[in-house]
């Protein structure tokens, strides 16, 4: 069972190779003088799960608005497995909508129906017959664990089992591409993990693609492999997960991952200055097998003084390990980033400043 | 009360029923299209048209304007010509669905407006037309407070039929101000209001059953 997992996800691993389901170029759309979107392009890969992170407020919602058609940018392309929709007519779109199944926060179950006719209703539209609609809900009902509330309306399942109605309908039409928008920000942290687990679960087992839209890092952590930072209408960093969480260069990813990164607690952060006298004290990022080196004793050879670890430690993003460390060490800077520079441009040293006191 | 009124009442209470029913279902035959026309031509709805909605609105209004009893009046030429005769319960079916179609717009227009936008678009999403979004959002989810609204309508028009006795439509109404009020048969009277109450409890109860059934939230 394992191996078949892997086997099926494997192929379409590859994201710089994979070919694109969602492919944005340049898209700009503005509200009044607001620009909600900034000449933004990003690529969605078959077989991936992209986060796309940020801010309420920095344009989520309008890039996925656009994607399935529901908002027109004023410039730029959009293409859905290789058909660009920004010139489509409201009919034209009817049938690539259907190309794009999501997930919603607040789950937008119809609540006069039951929740198989909830799952069957994009079969429905799509104008598949009763007896088939059925069976495919029933199947994909069994796939989310809910068969047995096949029958019941959506007000008698709690927000987790009316999230899985609401993948098993996004699902149901056989999308290309999965957009979950905020799927998990309505609910509590254990059920948030069963339903990111069942995505990924989703994604391996099934090949879908996955957009994965939120404003908490921790969910990209879960479960995306590349992650896209949205800031005020512009993509303000992309990559691989692992990278970007080792080494985020924006602000505003800095800030987005704060929460759940080491950082240096601020009582020790605020004693440091730039002109002290006292032991140096600095950070280390390293990714994969990087992380697991012996950076104390690495530092301490060269810099002759004992190399204290002050915080941080290993973290692990899907199979990854990212370190983050911070140490202290009777050294100055000059000395610190010489012997940083030797270890390579993989492994990313800041000095961060002295700690007040005599040498 | 001797046979004569007895049957009297009888014949009257059908003609009530008659007369709100058959004009009711006429209110919402013309009337829940109002309504979706309303709600879907609004600023940000499945059809947004402004123009249509304003004028809609308009027309919607000045039906409602006019006091039902000098719109009964004002109707006679159009009644003559749907019915044949401006005189009798048939003819007094016209300007009761004409006054309640706008009345029951307006009310489908307020439970079709409650439906949550993350529905509709939702369903959107799934590459659904205009009509599909009608048939499969906005009246299923309104329902409940459809039938709530057409049950309110319907306890209004048992009120309005009696005001149809001025253009001899007969009924209840009728019955109460010529038997009852003119001709001091406080007996016949007493009956008219006993049997109007139950009319109404009787449509209210009915109405709010069904729509407690209807409600799945």
């Amino acid at each position: 069972m394992k191996m078949d997992k892997t086997i099926a996800g494997q192929p379409l691993a590859g994201p710089e190779t994979a070919p694109a389901v969602a492919e944005i170029r340049g898209v700009t759309r503005t509200f009044g003088s607001a620009r909600a979107l900034d000449s933004i392009s990003l690529t969605v890969r078959k077989g991936e799960i992209l986060g796309l992170i940020g801010r309420s407020g920095a344009g989520k919602s309008t890039l996925i608005r656009c994607l399935n058609g529901l908002e027109r940018p004023d410039s730029g392309s959009i293409r859905i497995e290789g058909q660009e929709i920004t010139d489509l007519s409201d009919r034209a779109l009817q049938p690539l909508r259907r190309r794009i199944g999501m997930v919603f926060q607040h789950f937008n179950l119809l609540s006069a129906k039951t929740v198989i006719d909830n799952v069957a209703l994009p079969l429905k539209i799509a104008g598949v017959a009763p007896a088939e609609r059925r069976r495919r809900a029933l199947e994909l009902l069994d796939l989310v664990g809910l068969a047995a509330r096949a029958d019941a309306y959506p007000s008698a399942l709690s927000g987790g089992q009316k999230q899985r109605v609401g993948i098993a309908r996004a699902l149901s039409a056989n999308p290309a591409l999965l957009l979950s928008d905020e799927a998990t920000s309505a609910l509590d942290p254990e059920t948030t993990h069963s339903i990111l687990d069942l995505i990924r679960d989703i994604n391996r087992n099934l090949g879908l693609t996955v957009l994965l839209i939120t404003h908490e890092m921790d969910v990209v952590r879960s479960i995306a492999g590349r992650v896209a930072v949205i800031d005020r209408g512009r993509i303000v960093e992309e990559g691989a997960v692992a990278d970007v969480f080792a080494r985020p260069v924006h602000a505003v990813t800095q800030s987005l991952l704060a929460g759940i990164r080491p950082q240096l607690p601020a009582f020790l952060l605020g004693r440091l200055g730039v002109n002290g006298t006292g032991p140096a004290v600095f950070s280390v990022d390293a990714v994969g097998a990087d992380a697991g080196r012996d950076f104390a004793r690495l530092f301490g050879e060269t810099l002759g003084a004992p190399v204290h670890l002050v915080h941080g430690g290993i973290d692990h993003i899907g199979d990854q390990p990212v370190g983050r460390f911070f140490f202290r060490a009777e050294a100055d800077r000059l000395a610190i980033l010489a012997r940083a520079e030797s270890l390579g441009p993989a492994i990313h040293v800041e000095f961060l400043g002295h700690e007040p006191g005599s040498r | 009360m001797n046979p004569v009124l007895v049957d009297l009442v009888w014949r009257a209470t059908v003609e009530t029923v008659v007369m709100t029913f058959a004009s009711g279902l006429i209110s919402l035959v013309f009337g829940l299209p109002l309504g979706l026309l309303l709600v879907a031509t609004a600023k940000g709805g499945v059809a947004e048209n402004l123009w249509i909605n304003r004028l809609v609105g308009w027309v919607v209004n000045g039906f409602r304007s006019v006091p039902f009893i000098i719109l009964l009046v004002a109707l006679i030429p159009v009644t003559r010509l749907i019915v044949g005769t401006a005189l009798g319960t048939g003819a007094a079916i016209v300007p009761l669905a004409i006054a309640a179609t706008p009345y029951f717009a307006r009310i489908a227009e307020v439970s079709l407006r409650e439906v949550p936008r993350g529905l509709i678009e939702a369903v959107e999403s799934m590459g659904a037309s205009r009509l599909r979004i009608v048939r499969e959002v906005l009246v299923p989810e309104a329902l409940p407070g459809i039938v709530s609204g057409f049950t309110v309508t319907l306890v209004t028009l048992t009120g309005a039929s009696a005001m149809a006795g001025a253009i001899g439509a007969g009924g209840l109404g009728d019955l109460a101000i010529r038997y009852g009020y003119q001709r001091f048969e406080t007996s016949v009277m007493v009956v008219v209001v006993v049997i109007l109450i139950l009319l109404v409890s009787g449509i209210q109860v009915i109405g709010d059953r069904i729509a407690a059934a209807l409600e799945r939230r």
